[in-house]
């Protein structure tokens, strides 16, 4: 078998060439601590692993010809088929093995849990007392994706920045089907699901431009689901902001539900202001006026349910949110389009009542969307529906809270 | 619902020309292709009168050993149609660079990827896989077939159905565009609303129906008709990695049958079990299509493990080292694989307790395996190679699935699959162990088993070439896979941006061109080898100096298998016969009690594609027609008493006297 050998053993110094001969492995030379810890993490585990590997392999291929059929003087026991001894061997290396990656596993599982803040920067640093960590809200829409920056009070399609040096916390959602939010420089990747909220803690340690992207097939434009992830210091950060809010549109719901209509190769759209509630009218998938909050489903439902007159708010609970229903497939939604990119703007002028709309989240009622509920409700760790602790007041609850579904535009 | 349909819509659901692709010329073209390659066949069965021949000692029949063969023959035909999408999609991405949108657009692109996934897996590694386990295990437990002869024959033609679906989806209508599981909400009446989904449903539905009702055949068969003697610690270790199979087989595919069913409620009747309205839950779906997607895997490793096991014994000439162990380790996989599946989707924000816990259970697995990998070795360690074609295999194997296996348990830990999740390191892995273990475990069953099923062996020379050319073949197109996956390139992608990553794609593309060179080399062997079947005729029943007990009879073996039922003292119980002075009966045959062919499963399996394909097109009165003609067909065959017959001694003489001067004629 020893062309075999060989051909395993130049495939491997193959890649190892190529590999070192500079291309760009991202994911084994990142520029964000979390993204760098997982790639260490790849690196001792498969050093662990090589201890095993590469004796059976060796011993494969050396038992293969030193017991060929020709070699008539290797010793012959046909009968010879048991060894306590060798059995507890063959047993105990691989357990000691995984016994050594399973503590890795459960160590640096909790310690890397993207749900967990960040503590410290990267090897060196940890988390200045006083750094206040930058909150982006992710949405992925077919097929382009969607960023607030709440405190900043700004949005962006396909193009995100962050400043260096400084926590992000992600907070990342989905309008239709599921995706997956990946910047292969920054951190591990975390699906985009409708209707719920995954959470991602990462900093940026290198200042640059990486590449971002969604990791899981989500129809026809999939392929250019990609964003650029922007790695500033502060001062560029702040020009960035300033740039947004210089050259953004409003984004508010008649907007947003132009914005999320199916489209592929979006250019980078700026908006400068951002209607109150919208994120999370988005992921409780009521941007659509007339609709019924998830949250706010889900509240009745701990509560009892809402009997019988529940079926009042079937229609509310039905989503189109591909607009497939709708026959304007494919238009785009109006924003300023960010010059800079070479794309096209696809409509120069801002959508019809863009300026002259008040917010309308809270529109009329004492503010149902927000006062009733229960804590932790849109917290929804990946199924593991969320902390409720807190049983909500009162007996059954009424059949339709959303009464004062909000007025069309 | 008929409240205003027109009559035309009545008739033909959602049927209608426009379902057939005539504007996609790839497609025009393969279907040209296939119903000229269809016709000549045909022809040529018409010309030769074989008609009567195959229907009466083939579709009908329900010999274990003919079905098996049925089984392999279809998984081959399949393997081709899995691999033109396989090539198809491989060009594309090494073309789709610089603007250019390669020759396939993404709505035919995704369908080939879904396609891709869903034939390989389901239509043709299962029915390699099943293949074999009907063909062996009656042989090797020394039994005259499996404990339900029609169900069996019910369970491969429910299976070819599925397989006939899928395909019809090739030409009228489309296929899925949602990857090989169909993940909703994309796979929901919303945003997959055309028939796609429904083919994949109602293919896997009606091929899942065969799967199952073959698990329990099969187990039934293994746990009640051993030969007297083999008690479950002296099994053949292919019979015990079958069983583990089987079980695993009858626990996991009503999962799926039923995740899929609720997932056609979804769409069908506008329940939301899975979608993001009225509280539905697409995180339900995937937790329970991998519940039943993590055992799959091993239903398809395990048997090929038991190949391997077979093989390295025989061609070592020595006994497998540690037999006690690897039997605990094939069952401690089996129990283990299910609580695994979580870690097929780490990514979706499960605590990290909950995340850890399931990356340790899959590492475990490794435990097990890593067992298995050091009982072959030993037992190769003072044995005594010939290094016939299975051997080839297995070497091949046990030095490409331990790279597999490492990159499996680095996508084990939670944090590195956050970065290596749905990349395509992620579609290396699984290839490295799908074609690095089962795919070359049942190519060795196939060398290993072919001249006991037809009675000649293969053509060494291009056996030879296959192997080289799948071994080469597989490190030049998926090697490069797990470099791209850590250039953080993500699967499913059919257009790409960034220059640098084409070489790579290229590399990928002449890897699949290798591999295509590996099929072909094995068809010619195939074909070369039954022209030149005289020359590589095989009288002695036991080609390989063989250890079990289907190497006792003749090859191929007569309809009952063994005139008289072995009675088993050891394990390698053929090898212990032989070691014993064994002499084979030569008189005093008693008259057989045998299996009746029938018609029945074939014909269930045409009205079940009838059913299927109404389902699909929202053709109502046929689906109610065809479904009622199932029934009526299920409940109609109860009433056939005229099962079974008595296959004369004479006739069991006359056999047992030709081997016996086969037998004379070689000394």
């Amino acid at each position: 078998m020893t062309p075999q050998l060989k051909i395993v053993a130049r495939l491997f110094a193959l890649l190892v060439l190529v590999g070192l001969s500079g291309c760009n492995l991202v994911v084994m030379s990142p520029s964000g601590d979390i993204a760098k810890q997982q790639a260490n993490l790849i690196i001792v585990a498969t050093v662990l692993m090589l201890i095993i590997i590469v004796p059976v392999i060796f011993l494969t291929l050396f038992f293969a010809w030193r017991y060929r059929g020709s070699n008539t003087s290797a010793p012959y026991d046909p009968e010879w088929h048991h060894s306590t001894g060798l059995e507890v061997i063959i047993w105990s290396a691989p357990l000691a093995i995984i016994i050594a990656l399973g503590a890795v596993t459960w160590i640096s599982t909790h310690k890397l849990d993207p749900y967990r803040p960040l503590d410290r920067l990267d090897a060196q640093r940890a988390v200045p007392a006083e750094t206040k960590p930058i909150t982006v809200e992710v949405v992925a829409l077919d097929w382009k994706w969607l960023f607030f920056y709440p405190d900043y009070g700004i949005a962006t399609v396909n193009e995100m920045a962050a400043p260096v040096d400084v926590p992000i916390n992600f907070r990342i959602t989905a309008s239709s089907v599921m995706n997956s939010f990946y910047v292969p420089a920054l951190a591990g990747m975390i699906y985009a699901m409708p209707g719920m909220e995954t959470k991602l803690h990462a900093v940026i340690n290198k200042p640059g431009e990486y590449e971002g992207l969604s990791s899981n097939y989500s129809g026809d434009g999939f392929s250019h689901m990609r964003f650029k992830f922007h790695g500033v210091d502060q001062a560029g950060f702040d020009q960035w902001v300033a740039r947004v809010k210089q050259n953004g549109t409003a984004l508010n719901r008649d907007a947003y539900l132009k914005l999320e209509k199916p489209s592929a190769r979006e250019p980078v759209r700026y908006y400068a202001s951002v209607e109150d509630g919208l994120y999370r009218a988005v992921l409780n998938m009521c941007a659509t006026p007339g609709k019924m909050c998830m949250d706010e489903m889900m509240h009745i439902d701990m509560a009892g349910g809402g009997g019988i007159e529940s079926h009042e708010n079937r229609a509310r609970l039905e989503h189109d949110n591909r607009h497939a229903g709708e026959a304007a497939h494919g238009t785009a939604a109006p924003a300023a389009t960010f010059p800079a990119t070479g794309n096209p703007a696809r409509s120069p002028e801002p959508a019809e009542g863009v300026n002259s709309q008040q917010p309308q989240g809270q529109s009329g009622g004492p503010s149902m969307h927000q006062g009733t509920h229960a804590p932790g409700m849109h917290d929804m760790q990946g199924g593991a529906s969320g902390s409720t602790t807190e049983t909500p007041q009162g007996g059954a609850a009424p059949a339709q809270l959303n009464n004062d579904a909000p007025a069309k535009p | 619902m008929f409240g205003n349909t027109t009559l035309t819509q009545f008739l033909f659901g959602r049927l209608s020309l426009e379902a057939i692709p005539y504007h996609e010329p790839i497609l025009i073209v393969t279907f040209i292709a296939v119903a000229i390659g269809g016709i000549a066949m045909l022809a040529l069965i018409t010309k030769y009168k074989l008609w009567g021949y195959l229907w009466t000692e083939w579709f009908t029949s329900v010999d274990h050993k003919k079905i098996g063969i049925m089984y392999i023959v279809l998984a081959i035909i399949m393997l081709l149609r899995g691999f033109a999408d396989a090539i198809m999609m491989r060009i594309q991405q090494a073309i789709a660079f610089n603007g250019s949108e390669g020759y396939l657009n993404p709505h035919h692109y995704d369908q080939i990827f879904t396609a891709h996934g869903v034939i390989m897996i389901f239509f043709v590694a299962m029915p390699f896989v099943t293949g074999f386990m009907n063909y062996v295990v009656p042989l090797q437990i020394g039994a005259r077939d499996v404990s339900f002869p029609f169900l069996n024959n019910f369970s491969f033609w429910m299976t070819t159905a599925g397989a006939v679906i899928i395909m019809m989806s090739l030409f009228v209508g489309e296929f899925a565009r949602t990857g090989w599981l169909a993940y909703p909400p994309l796979s929901g009446a919303d945003y997959s609303p055309g028939v796609g989904v429904d083919y994949y449903i109602w293919g896997l539905q009606v091929a899942g129906i065969g799967t199952t009702l073959s698990g329990i055949n099969l187990i039934a068969t293994i746990v009640k008709m051993r030969a007297p003697g083999m008690t479950f610690m002296k099994m053949p270790i292919f019979t015990w990695t079958s069983l583990c199979t089987n079980v695993l087989i009858v626990a996991t595919f009503p999962i799926l049958t039923a995740t899929l069913a609720l997932l056609s409620l979804d769409r069908y009747v506008g329940t939301n079990f899975f979608t993001n309205d009225l509280g539905g839950n697409p995180m339900m779906y995937i937790n329970l299509i991998w519940i039943w997607g993590h055992p799959e895997v091993y239903i398809l490793v395990l048997p090929a493990f038991g190949i391997f096991s077979e093989v390295v014994a025989t061609f070592s000439g020595k006994r497998l080292f540690g037999y006690a162990s690897m039997v605990y380790a094939t069952c401690v996989i089996m129990i283990l694989s299910y609580i695994v599946w979580l870690h097929h989707f780490f990514t979706m924000g499960a605590g990290a307790s909950v995340n850890a816990f399931f990356g340790i259970t899959t590492m475990i697995i490794s435990i097990p395996t890593g067992a298995k990998m050091f009982n072959w070795l030993f037992t190769m360690y003072r044995g005594r190679i010939r290094y016939e074609l299975p051997m080839y295999w297995t070497i091949g194997f046990m030095v490409t699935f331990v790279i597999g296996g490492m990159t499996g348990v680095m996508l084990a830990i939670p944090p590195a699959d956050f970065v290596l999740h749905n990349s395509l390191f992620l579609i290396a892995h699984f290839h490295n162990v799908i074609i690095g273990g089962v795919l070359f475990g049942l190519m060795a069953g196939v060398v290993y088993w072919w001249p006991k099923a037809f009675g000649y062996k293969l053509d060494k020379f291009w056996g030879l070439i296959s192997f080289w050319c799948w071994q080469i073949g597989f490190f030049v197109a998926f090697m490069p896979l797990y470099v791209l996956g850590l250039m953080g390139v993500t699967r499913r992608v059919n257009q790409f941006e960034d220059p640098s990553l084409q070489i790579w794609f290229v590399i990928a593309a002449i890897g699949a061109g290798i591999i295509a060179c590996g099929i072909g080399a094995f068809i010619i062997q195939l074909v070369v080898s039954f022209m030149r079947r005289d020359q590589l005729r095989e009288t002695s029943g036991d080609p390989w100096d063989g250890r079990t007990l289907e190497w006792s009879t003749s090859s191929p073996p007569p309809d009952y298998n063994f005139a008289f039922t072995p009675v088993v003292h050891d394990h390698d119980s053929w090898y212990d016969m032989k070691l014993r002075g064994y002499e084979r009966p030569l008189g005093g045959f008693k008259p057989i009690h045998m299996p009746k062919n029938t018609g029945t499963g074939i014909v269930l399996a045409g009205i079940s594609i009838v059913f299927a394909f109404a389902m699909i097109w929202y053709i109502w009165w046929l689906a109610a027609i065809s479904f009622i003609a199932m029934v009526a067909t299920a409940i109609g065959h109860t009433f056939n008493y005229n099962r079974d017959f008595h296959i004369p001694a004479e006739t069991v003489t006359a056999t047992e006297d030709a081997r016996s001067k086969l037998l004379a004629e070689r000394t």
